[in-house]
């Protein structure tokens, strides 16, 4: 027996108190944040920072970016750790109108490259889309990657977020460019 | 390409012009195929210890002064995945507009009243059959700008996790009768095999005696291949 999908709708410009409340400053718990490890995690703490630019280059101020990642040996929500691997953050209210992530640096899962698996909702998207991002201080295991190896050579770039040491530890640098010059790799996953 | 992939025979395009933010955001190039087996099969998981008491009933978990006003009702059904298996212990979360159409975030310049009493934001977790409910408040239709004269249906909008975080849905509940989808983008947007499957059913037995009307929706995630069996 099968069954039709619920077709997809758009999360809309008011998504804010219902799926990212505490970051949004509404009075109402959150199930993820943009932080994603805890003090005990193990693994190298990074922070991953970026835009989202709509198909003028303009900053998109409502998007929703969620990230789903290994822990730093490669495994997916272990049972025996603290770390869930899900993070969730709103382009509202920075100033720059940039996510924020803090997490740890994933380990290689079953023969690809360090990886996290990047989700956009905003309004004018009626479907979300699925990105990747990889490390750019990863180029032997990113040029082995199955996946990228499917990515037109030109592209891959845009799924390699740039990693800069700062004062406050390391920042993984990527933007999302949703159309146009330099257009981020969309999967059908 | 698996029979589990995202059935874009029911979802919308990227780009639908009729709906006027999709112009500049929708991706433009063609999405590039990931290898079933090189997809995440793995995704997020949120059971009972994300719940707060109230995270169900947002007839009471925005309350200040008083009960919030409009019409109660329960919204309830079951969440299967494409192959009739119960997805149990899964996240869903809701939210809404209040009876006259406003939403309480800060970028809603609508001109309806905010109701002190009503947040319009809940969450709950499927049973170990698939069912959830919720009690709220029937929504209002609210305009927006994306052309003259445009009016949101009555809608709520509704959050799913799944299995893993390929199943993810994010969607919009209507519903039935309302005669704002004929002229609304958004649900226009969904190709015409899929729209009436975002209506809700009146369902008297859902249906509160002296309480709250009943309206049954039923959603539908896409099936994890990879372990048929492990929801039964
Ligand atoms: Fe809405």
């Amino acid at each position: 027996m099968s069954y039709i999908q619920t077709p997809s709708q758009t999360v809309g410009p008011y998504f804010a108190y219902g799926l990212s409340p505490v970051q949004y400053l509404y009075d109402h718990s959150s199930v993820a944040t943009g932080m994603v490890r805890t003090p005990q995690t193990q693994g190298q703490p990074i922070t991953i920072v970026g835009r989202v630019l709509d198909g003028e280059g303009k900053p998109i101020p409502d998007a929703l970016i969620e990230i789903w990642q290994a822990d730093a040996q490669g495994n997916y929500n272990p049972q025996d750790s603290d770390f869930k691997g899900f993070g969730r953050f709103g382009t509202g209210p920075d100033v720059h109108n940039r996510f924020i992530f803090q997490t740890i640096k994933p380990g290689a899962v079953q023969g690809q490259a360090p990886h996290i698996t990047v989700v956009v909702f905003m309004r004018g998207l009626l479907v979300h889309a699925y990105t990747r991002l990889y490390f750019s201080d990863e180029n032997t295991a990113n040029a082995q990657d199955p996946v990228l190896q499917t990515v037109p050579s030109d592209r891959i770039a845009t799924l390699i977020a740039q990693r800069q040491e700062t004062g406050e530890g390391i920042v993984y640098q990527w933007d999302i460019v949703m159309q146009g010059e330099g257009e981020t790799v969309f999967f059908d996953v | 390409m698996n029979d589990n992939q995202r059935d874009w025979e029911v979802h919308p395009p990227y780009s639908y012009p009729p709906y006027a933010s999709t112009v500049l955001r929708a991706p433009a190039k063609p999405l590039i195929p990931i290898k079933h087996s090189l997809s995440e099969l793995t995704g997020p998981v949120y059971g009972h210890e994300s719940l707060g008491k109230y995270d169900n009933d947002l007839t009471k978990n925005g309350i200040r002064n008083g009960e919030p006003l409009g019409e109660r009702i329960v919204v309830s059904g079951q969440v299967l995945d494409q192959y009739g298996r119960p997805v149990r212990n899964t996240l869903v979360e809701i939210w809404q507009a209040n009876a006259a159409g406003r939403y309480i975030h800060k970028v809603d310049q609508h001109n309806a009243p905010l109701d002190p009493n009503f947040f319009g934001g809940g969450r709950c977790v499927t049973d170990n059959e698939g069912n959830y409910t919720f009690f709220t408040i029937k929504p209002g239709a609210y305009p927006w700008g994306n052309h003259p004269n445009a009016w949101r249906p009555n809608h709520i909008h509704f959050s799913l996790f799944g299995s893993n975080i390929t199943s993810r849905l994010v969607t919009q509940m209507y519903f039935p009768g309302d005669p704002l989808l004929a002229y609304d983008p958004i649900y226009q947007g969904v190709p015409e095999k899929g729209r009436e499957l975002l209506i809700s059913s009146f369902d008297l037995s859902l249906t509160q005696p002296d309480f709250a009307l009943g309206y049954r929706f039923n959603i539908v995630l896409r099936g994890d291949k990879a372990t048929p069996f492990e929801n039964q």
